[in-house]
């Protein structure tokens, strides 16, 4: 069955036709319209890693279509435990659910999973793999930001090696036209393999170690947490960190319409005095992870999202 | 040494298969990619890293009483992919087979990364990489898309 495990498995219109589809149901994400469009769907929220947002949102985006969620709640008291694999775990979810939201420590578990199950499979994350449902929303987010994609400068910043949230969304943002530059310490680059995949496929790429120089012509600034654990000792990441945190001064030389987006949770790479800043757009970032994913269901579910949203809609 | 001389080195064979043109020092992979062990019955002459006009160095196997089918030489595309093969019956060639790089190596090895879903022995889907380029040969695994290293491979066998 196919399911969403790469940005692969979209062609580029089928990209721009789901986040238009997600431009319509913003009434019906924000709770302001009821349009049960999946009612009667079943989603399992498979998350054998921790997850907040992710979780949540795909959680609210199926309730808010009118259908409903199953859990497998902690791993730590799940047949997991037992030593039931992942292919014997999907067949059992299979039967149970319409569509399956997964998350998994393991590389290629969610493809694993798709070629195991006969319900569509919506990658939440496997490993430093892959995350294509955060590459919709992060680009639902810079369209309605800038209201076009072609022709933007977008700087990926902080840690591109292990952020599977970046990798996924390098490959969207080259094909779909904006020039990327990636920013980060020379121990947290972007995989090879990934650069030299955007290049065979015509983009150009700019790495540097040097965020700040990126500031002024930015159209968006995308940071990602860079972890402790990823370094040798405490001295080598404070020296890492501190060059890869943005405060409010730090903007002052930035377009006004250049956005700060960040996939949450942020540590300390974000300084709260950006928040009330007109470049802050992380909290609606999130927000934004239901719209998208109430859209990229109702397409692995075939289910067409009206053109008038609001008249196909009831009042709640 | 002439090439005649190279396959007299093992005397020949009656019944079987001749694989020649080895990469130097990959006979024994082979034999691990085609499951022949010291516990089978049927007597097996391999030499290894004699000369070679075409190739500098190479490695022979020859495989008596058993006739390889066309999709266990195919496994050898990793480390041999232009190895020659041939039948023997009754002292002469009976066919030439061709080994053939399909799109998709499944179950001839593991995929080498450490983080990917199947380095569980347990799970049960075929293990499959998908081959990227040909020449020079590059493979990913399907499941966690990692880049595969060669070497690494052979390592990883089945």
């Amino acid at each position: 069955m196919p399911g969403l495990i790469t940005m692969d498995d979209l062609t580029d219109e089928e990209i721009i036709s789901i986040l238009d589809d997600a431009e319509r149901l913003l009434p019906v994400a924000r709770g302001e319209l009821y349009l049960p469009l999946l009612k009667g769907r079943i989603l399992g929220n498979l998350f054998f890693e921790p997850s907040t947002r992710t979780r949540m949102s795909f959680e609210t985006a199926m309730k808010r279509l009118g259908g409903d969620v199953v859990n497998l709640g902690d791993v730590k008291s799940s047949s997991v435990v037992k030593g039931e694999t992942l292919f014997d775990m999907i067949q059992m979810v299979d039967g149970y659910t319409d569509i399956i939201a997964m998350r998994h420590p393991r590389q290629g578990a969610a493809q694993y999973a798709c070629d195991s199950a006969k319900v569509p499979i919506l990658n939440g994350g496997d490993g430093a793999g892959h995350h294509p449902t955060q590459t919709m929303l992060d680009l639902f987010t810079i369209r309605r930001a800038h209201g076009k994609l072609e022709g933007l400068n977008v700087v990926l910043a902080g840690d591109l090696r292990y952020g599977r949230t970046v990798h996924s969304l390098s490959h969207a943002l080259t094909r779909l036209g904006c020039n990327v530059t990636f920013a980060s310490p020379e121990s947290l680059r972007m995989p090879e393999e990934i650069v030299s995949d955007l290049k065979d496929n015509g983009a150009e790429v700019v790495e540097t170690d040097d965020l700040f120089g990126q500031i002024n012509t930015a159209d968006v600034i995308y940071m990602t947490r860079i972890q402790k654990e990823r370094f040798p000792d405490e001295d080598e990441y404070a020296k890492v960190a501190g060059a890869y945190k943005l405060h409010a001064k730090d903007l002052d030389v930035a377009k006004p319409d250049m956005i700060i987006m960040h996939p949450l949770p942020r540590v300390d790479e974000i300084h709260p005095s950006v928040d009330s800043t007109r470049h802050a757009c992380y909290f609606e970032q999130a927000f934004n992870g239901v719209v998208a994913r109430m859209a990229l269901m109702c397409r692995l579910l075939g289910v067409e999202v009206p053109a008038d949203v609001e008249k196909a809609g009831g009042i709640i | 040494m002439s090439q005649e001389g190279n396959m007299r080195r093992v005397t020949a064979i009656k019944n079987g298969t001749v694989i020649d043109h080895i990469p130097a020092g990959k006979a024994l992979s082979v034999l691990k990619m085609l499951g022949i062990a010291g516990d089978m019955s049927n007597p097996v002459s391999l030499v290894m890293n004699v000369p070679s006009k075409k190739m500098g160095g190479k490695d022979i196997i020859k495989v008596e009483d058993r006739e390889l089918t066309q999709g266990e030489l195919d496994k050898l595309s990793l480390v041999a992919p232009d190895a020659s093969v041939a039948i023997i019956r009754a002292y002469t060639v009976a066919e030439k087979l061709e080994i053939n790089l399909t799109e998709e190596v499944v179950n001839v090895a593991r995929c080498t990364f450490s983080n990917c879903i199947t380095i569980n022995p347990r799970e049960p889907l075929p293990h499959r990489l998908i081959v990227t380029k040909r020449e020079p040969l590059e493979l990913r695994c399907r499941y966690c898309g990692k880049p595969q290293d060669i070497d690494g491979l052979i390592d990883s066998l089945f």
